[in-house]
């Protein structure tokens, strides 16, 4: 069969079963916008912004666990998807993006719209490529497909030159196994660690399990409950760790870290063993690393062996596949109990929810936490929400409880504002059939609201909750702790949100009472399509508790006891 | 000059594909890293090329650097091969001074007490060749110095394990090249 680059493109995303590509026309690459005419088995969306087509991507890929596809064109079209493929690096989300290239013979020549896009990218991708051949084409799509979705997931780049998209080559699909001589990603622990991680587990008293993002990704979710339940081990849970555990579960103590529970702070800092699964001891968790879990043993199961040691130097570290070296330790690992430790965390749990601010506030104003906690409640707890980045997302992660995996979508890693919206749009693509919300903030909304055009015109049926308090909250919760709150440059004004959506031709309804809550969630939920829900809240609101950085994991700064204050 | 105990030799085998030396580079950079020589030539085998990697390793595991090294695609194998025994060699070229009958004999004199010749003459100028283990060539240059070096170059440290220690692929690189148009290979 004849077939030009553009088509092979094409045929490549067939057969990796792509079905939905966020992407944005222009020159180089318009050979291949024009081969999408003859498959119209592939949607494509047309994005405002190329930032929101990798975002999209990465929704898309984050709520399905398949690989997100986005695709522009040279230069600044390529440029444009740094911060998204950077964020998708960060989380190990795996996204497959195809840029085009001007034609082989002006590279290197400053032509119009040409940027080293291999080069500049090569920092925020796991690989990437420059076609210089078109019989290499077929090959290396494959190969980013593959390269994105094993070991430790995340972006890879295509960059094809023009003149490739355009060349014609009688084209066989290249089946058969991918032989990548320096690509072995690591599966399974050696016997030797297998028997050490269990003597640690089964002879601690005081364990506790630190689930990530990993969990999710190798699919190891009933071998952690069955870890934690048979040995009774808490579960303590990253941001992006987040449907790892049920939230309601007994023994899930919650978030870690900067804003996590302070029940999971503590017993973190008093634990005699941690078991660390598929997370990355961020500075956002771990504090002070000096003063980290200081009377822990320390096991590491992690796919990227450089992850290992790299902040907190561990007793076990196992570099492996979650779910294969969970199935290997389990079978030694006995059943236990610590009531006294489990005790001991439910009284740090009970002096938090002495301290929750939705038990111990009667002013009038609208609180995030309200929203949050409302807009859980009226969603029965089962909605894909997808947030942006500051208040509103550790807010979220607080106060909205989840049960299952991949429903909360976040950039934690890169902590991208303005990644909410789009990634929303993108997760609604993977899985129509659930409710997803994109909880936002009054900044990060507007960094990439131009998207909106975009969920119109694809009817996309995301509900937006902007929690607006005019501020950069989380910005200017560091000036008031850190900087004498010298407020500059965070109070923001907005738009009227609810005008701009009806310019966009979005429903919109705008809330400022906690009684008007549960009608705005049955509004958005009684329209196809997007629909703007913003909630106006406190101005000058604190995410507590908060870990300041640097410091000891444990020595949080608390909201006071009702009576306290 | 050298303090040997924060310094480590990594050497790694690489596909030879343009742009692999950058993703080394770029990987050593963004990981703050500190290189001090890089070197990368071809091996016996056309496909692959081998780089030696000396690093100050004051601030970091070499662990962290093997490992991130290994993450790169391109990269088929990595060592660290200090702790082990190995031949290490620096090639340098030194150009003297030797424009009065003193340096001539001075630079002669030096050579003859290192693995060092002399490869041009000159009315001028004489470059002293050295290739030996890093530490004798900072010597050299050292005792050269006051005769008066005008210009210098060096290869950067080349090491191998000795004996069984074998860092070796039997990867064979597929050629898509070739292949993409062998139709028969398809049954085609």
């Amino acid at each position: 069969m004849l077939l030009s680059g553009a088509e092979i493109v094409m045929e490549c995303l067939l057969r990796e079963g792509v079905d939905v590509i966020f992407g944005y026309p222009g020159g180089a690459i318009l050979p291949t916008y024009d081969a999408m005419t003859k498959y119209p088995q592939i949607h494509h969306v047309l994005v405002r912004h190329e930032q929101g087509a990798t975002h999209m991507a990465d929704g898309y890929a984050r709520a399905t666990g398949r690989v997100g596809v986005c695709i522009a064109t040279s230069g600044p079209g390529a440029t444009n998807l740094v911060t998204g493929l950077a964020t998708a690096m960060m989380d190990s989300v795996p996204i497959v993006a195809i840029t085009g290239q001007v034609p082989r013979a002006a590279i290197g020549t400053d032509a119009f719209q040409e940027t080293d896009v291999t080069g500049v990218t090569i920092p925020v991708t796991k690989h990437n490529y420059l076609i210089s051949d078109i019989r290499e084409l077929a090959y290396c799509i494959k190969e980013a497909f593959y390269i994105a979705r094993t070991g430790r997931q995340g972006p890879v780049l295509v960059d094809i030159p023009k003149d490739i998209q355009n060349e014609k080559i009688e084209f066989v699909y290249p089946e058969g196994e991918i032989r990548l001589p320096g690509y072995r990603p690591p599966m399974s622990a050696n016997e030797t660690d297998v028997f050490a991680a269990r003597d640690l587990i089964n002879s601690a008293k005081r364990p506790i399990i630190l689930a990530g993002h990993g969990i999710m990704m190798s699919g190891a979710v009933q071998e952690l409950r069955e870890l934690s339940e048979r040995a009774q081990i808490p579960v303590s849970l990253t941001l992006l760790g987040k449907g790892a555990m049920p939230e309601d579960h007994p023994l899930c103590v919650g978030m870690m870290g900067m804003h996590g529970n302070a029940a999971s702070n503590h017993a973190i800092q008093e634990s005699d063993l941690i078991i660390a699964l598929g997370m990355r001891f961020d500075d956002r968790v771990t504090g002070n690393l000096k003063t980290y879990a200081p009377h822990a043993k320390k096991i590491h199961v992690d796919i990227d062996p450089s992850e290992i040691h790299k902040n907190v130097k561990v007793d076990i570290g196992i570099a492996g596949d979650l779910k294969t070296v969970l199935t290997q330790i389990l079978p030694g690992v006995n059943g236990n109990n610590h009531p006294e430790w489990l005790n001991r965390i439910r009284d740090w749990q009970e002096d938090s929810s002495e301290r929750d601010i939705l038990s111990n506030y009667d002013g009038d104003t609208l609180l995030a936490p309200q929203v949050i906690n409302d807009l859980w409640k009226f969603t029965d707890g089962e909605a894909i929400t997808v947030t942006d980045v500051g208040q509103h997302q550790m807010i979220e992660a607080q106060y909205y409880p989840h049960r299952r995996p991949a429903t909360m979508l976040t950039s934690g890693g890169l902590g991208t504002m303005g990644f909410g919206f789009p990634a929303a749009i993108g997760a609604k693509f993977g899985r129509p059939n659930e409710p997803v919300w994109a909880i936002v903030g009054d900044g990060g909304f507007q960094m990439t609201l131009c998207e909106m055009a975009t969920a119109v015109q694809e009817q996309v049926d995301v509900k937006i909750a902007i929690i607006n308090n005019g501020f950069l909250g989380m910005v200017r919760q560091w000036q008031e702790f850190f900087y004498e709150e010298r407020y500059h440059a965070t109070p923001m004004v907005s738009p009227d949100f609810c005008k701009l959506a009806e310019a966009y031709g979005v429903p919109s309804m705008r809330v400022t009472k906690r009684e008007q809550i549960q009608e705005a969630v049955e509004f958005a939920h009684s329209h196809k399509g997007p629909v703007l829900i913003e909630f106006v809240v406190e101005k000058e609101e604190i995410v507590y508790p908060m870990v300041p950085a640097g410091a000891d994991l444990d020595k949080m700064l608390r909201r006071p006891k009702k009576g306290e204050q | 000059m050298s303090n040997s105990t924060s310094k480590q030799v990594v050497v790694a085998l690489v596909e030879n594909k343009p742009g692999v030396l950058n993703r080394v580079a770029s990987l050593f950079r963004r990981r703050n890293y500190n290189v001090d020589s890089l070197t990368v030539g071809r091996t016996h085998k056309g496909h692959v090329s081998r780089m030696t990697i000396v690093v100050d390793v004051a601030r970091t595991d070499v662990r962290q650097i093997v490992s991130n090294l290994y993450k790169l695609v391109n990269v088929i194998d990595v060592k660290a091969l200090t702790g082990e025994p190995h031949v290490s060699r620096d090639l340098a070229l030194i150009k003297v001074r030797t424009d009065d009958v003193e340096s001539r004999n001075a630079v002669t004199e030096v050579c003859d007490r290192y693995p060092a010749r002399i490869v041009d003459i000159g009315v001028k100028y004489a470059i002293v060749e050295i290739t030996a283990q890093e530490d004798l060539v900072e010597h050299l240059i050292d005792e050269l110095r006051p005769i008066g070096i005008v210009e210098l170059v060096r290869t950067g440290v080349v090491a191998m394990g000795r004996g069984v220690r074998i860092l070796d692929t039997d990867y064979e690189p597929v050629n898509h090249l070739q292949n993409a148009g062998d139709l028969e290979r398809y049954g085609v």
